[in-house]
């Protein structure tokens, strides 16, 4: 296993391998055979019709694959999908990012792509809310609103035709992370959902699952409405609410996480290292299936790293998988 | 010094034309985006693959395709005696190179403009034909990285001693002064990317040991694509649908 530094003794490892055979056999036959290396033939029914998409070229009238990866056939386009690759950004995927650079009118963020992308200044919203054309002062109070080495949660918003990617961070549940933690797993391992943003309740604990493969736990952040505050004050009273809003922000900065949601951040933390050390998917239900686990076994957090709790993971997900098989 | 007995056995009990043993894994160094192991006898090779990610140096980017780029280090601890500088020295720039031109020929870098591949390639144990090593463990790691290559790209190396072709020298054979062959090659497309030779060889003698050697390269890789197939295979069923 990638990442797995564990000795695991021998119950454990017959442990292992037994719940990954269980895992094999659930897998579907015809997965498995659409695996493909480089330069291996795909087998196409009418070569002239095909389309050839990604990962694909055609080498002597044949259909060549230049990654290692699944086949996958859509109607005419046949193309491979590769497993551990760079994210591939597509328009509306919600990401994370770290900020490394505040640039003319942009700020630089890392995303797992083969280069930066760049959020504009005009695609952030100010932090008076007020929609206006942002001048000279604004550039200068760029490092106000973020600095280096900031988490961030964005929107793609498109390509250049240079191959530069935009983000935009418009709407309220977008902007800065802070107070929680960021994970790093491979892009595959994280599905392309209607919903990115989860509010764990019973934790208290926000989780975002960033499509480039970037997971953001924190402490939850009610995220404030702009309209309804608008309605409710009047422009007279907006001095006032002003000064009110930036002390009462000072507080919370003052306040600190109480222990308790920082050790349900720590477990749930944990449990997508484990879950992507092992390569499963990693999605809101495994994720709380994983830390009831842990809590079922009061195990304490730093246990969950160790090789016990591995195997433990992989029994219940082949467990759980064939379940799934058997309720179809 | 006999080389091969006359029984046609070599130093290590090898015939002429057998191969030392390959061990390979894929997914050895965690934070990278693909790497391998690759042993070809004693000889053990560790490759790293970085990329595609921002170009550091802006002066260097190309528009239109990725920049490569390949370091080869020894550790220290390598060779017989502690070697003083593993990197940096003649050699080491040079097989960079060679490493460099070789796995460059194969990426389809116009896939990913503005973008750089960094390949680190550090040898644990030298017991000759490390050159070849390192492009096999660089072919793996670039293909656990998701690169879109033209093909795998394989090495091995063959040569000359008591007037019999052998394949792949370990250390004392290299050592003793014959010729020594290194070829690469892309198995599928049958084409050479590689080919370097030290001392010197009759042209009909050459034929018959670059020949070898470019079997023993398409023996390595029917090895590599069975390696990648089962990790494929195996991270595939994993992730599940």
């Amino acid at each position: 296993m990638r990442g797995m530094q564990l000795s695991l003794n021998k119950t454990q490892k017959l442990r292992l391998e037994r719940a990954l055979e269980q895992l094999e056999s659930l897998s579907s036959k015809s997965n498995s055979d659409a695996s493909v290396t480089i330069a291996d033939n795909i087998s196409v029914n009418c070569e002239d019709a095909i389309l050839k998409g990604h990962g694909t070229t055609e080498l002597d009238g044949h259909v060549v694959a230049t990654l290692c990866g699944v086949v996958e056939r859509v109607n005419k386009l046949v193309y491979v999908r590769a497993l551990r690759a760079r994210y591939k950004p597509e328009i509306g995927d919600i990401i994370v990012g770290r900020v490394i650079e505040v640039a003319p009118k942009r700020w630089r963020l890392e995303i797992n792509f083969s280069q930066d992308a760049v959020l504009m200044l005009s695609s952030m919203n100010l932090p008076d809310g007020i929609q206006r054309r942002r001048t000279a002062i604004d550039e200068l109070n760029m490092r106000s609103i973020f600095e280096e080495n900031d988490v961030i949660c964005a929107e793609v918003r498109g390509f250049q035709h240079d191959g530069c990617l935009h983000l935009q961070a418009r709407s309220q549940k977008y902007g800065k992370l802070e107070r929680g933690q960021l994970l790093t797993i491979t892009p595959y391992l994280v599905k392309k959902r209607k919903q990115h943003f989860h509010y764990l309740e019973q934790y208290g604990i926000d989780l975002i699952l960033g499509c480039n493969g970037y997971v953001w736990v924190g402490e939850h952040v009610e995220v404030k409405d702009p309209m309804l505050v608008e309605d409710q004050l009047n422009k007279s009273e907006q001095p006032i609410a002003d000064s009110e809003n930036s002390m009462s922000s000072a507080d919370e900065v003052d306040t600190c996480t109480p222990l308790e949601t920082r050790q349900n951040i720590c477990r749930t933390a944990n449990a997508i290292r484990v879950l992507s050390t092992l390569g499963f998917v990693v999605t809101v239900e495994v994720i709380l299936a994983v830390v009831n686990l842990s809590m079922s076994l009061s195990l304490d957090i730093h246990e969950m790293l160790g090789p016990e709790f591995y195997v433990l993971v992989a029994e219940k997900e082949a467990e759980r998988r064939s379940s799934l098989g058997k309720k179809r | 010094m006999e080389y091969v007995s006359p029984e046609g056995l070599r130093l290590d009990g090898r015939r002429p034309t057998e191969m030392r043993q390959l061990r390979a894994e894929v997914g050895v160094v965690a934070k990278a985006d693909g790497s391998a192991s690759f042993e070809m006898g004693n000889t053990k090779v560790i490759a790293a693959v970085y990329g595609p990610r921002e170009v550091q140096n802006k002066g260097q980017q190309m528009d239109d395709q990725a920049l490569v780029r390949c370091e080869y280090s020894m550790a220290n601890f390598s060779t017989g005696d502690r070697m003083r500088k593993p990197k940096g020295d003649r050699r080491s720039t040079e097989i960079s190179l060679v490493i460099r031109q070789t796995m460059e020929a194969c990426i389809l870098t116009h896939l990913m403009p503005r973008s750089q591949i960094d390949i680190f390639v550090q040898v644990l144990q030298a017991d000759g034909g490390t050159r070849s090593a390192c492009i096999n463990a660089a072919t793996l790691a670039l293909a656990d990285a998701g690169i879109p290559m033209r093909d795998l790209v394989t090495s091995c190396s063959a040569g000359y001693l008591n007037n019999i072709p052998l394949l792949d020298l370990n250390y004392v054979e290299d050592s003793a002064g014959g010729p020594d062959v290194t070829v690469g090659i892309l198995p599928k497309l049958d084409k050479v990317t590689l080919l370097q030779m030290d001392a010197k060889l009759p042209i009909d003698i050459f034929e018959n040991v670059m020949q070898l050697a470019i079997e023993g390269c398409k023996a390595v890789a029917n090895y590599i694509r069975e390696i990648l197939l089962e990790n494929t295979k195996k991270l595939e069923f994993c992730r599940g649908v």
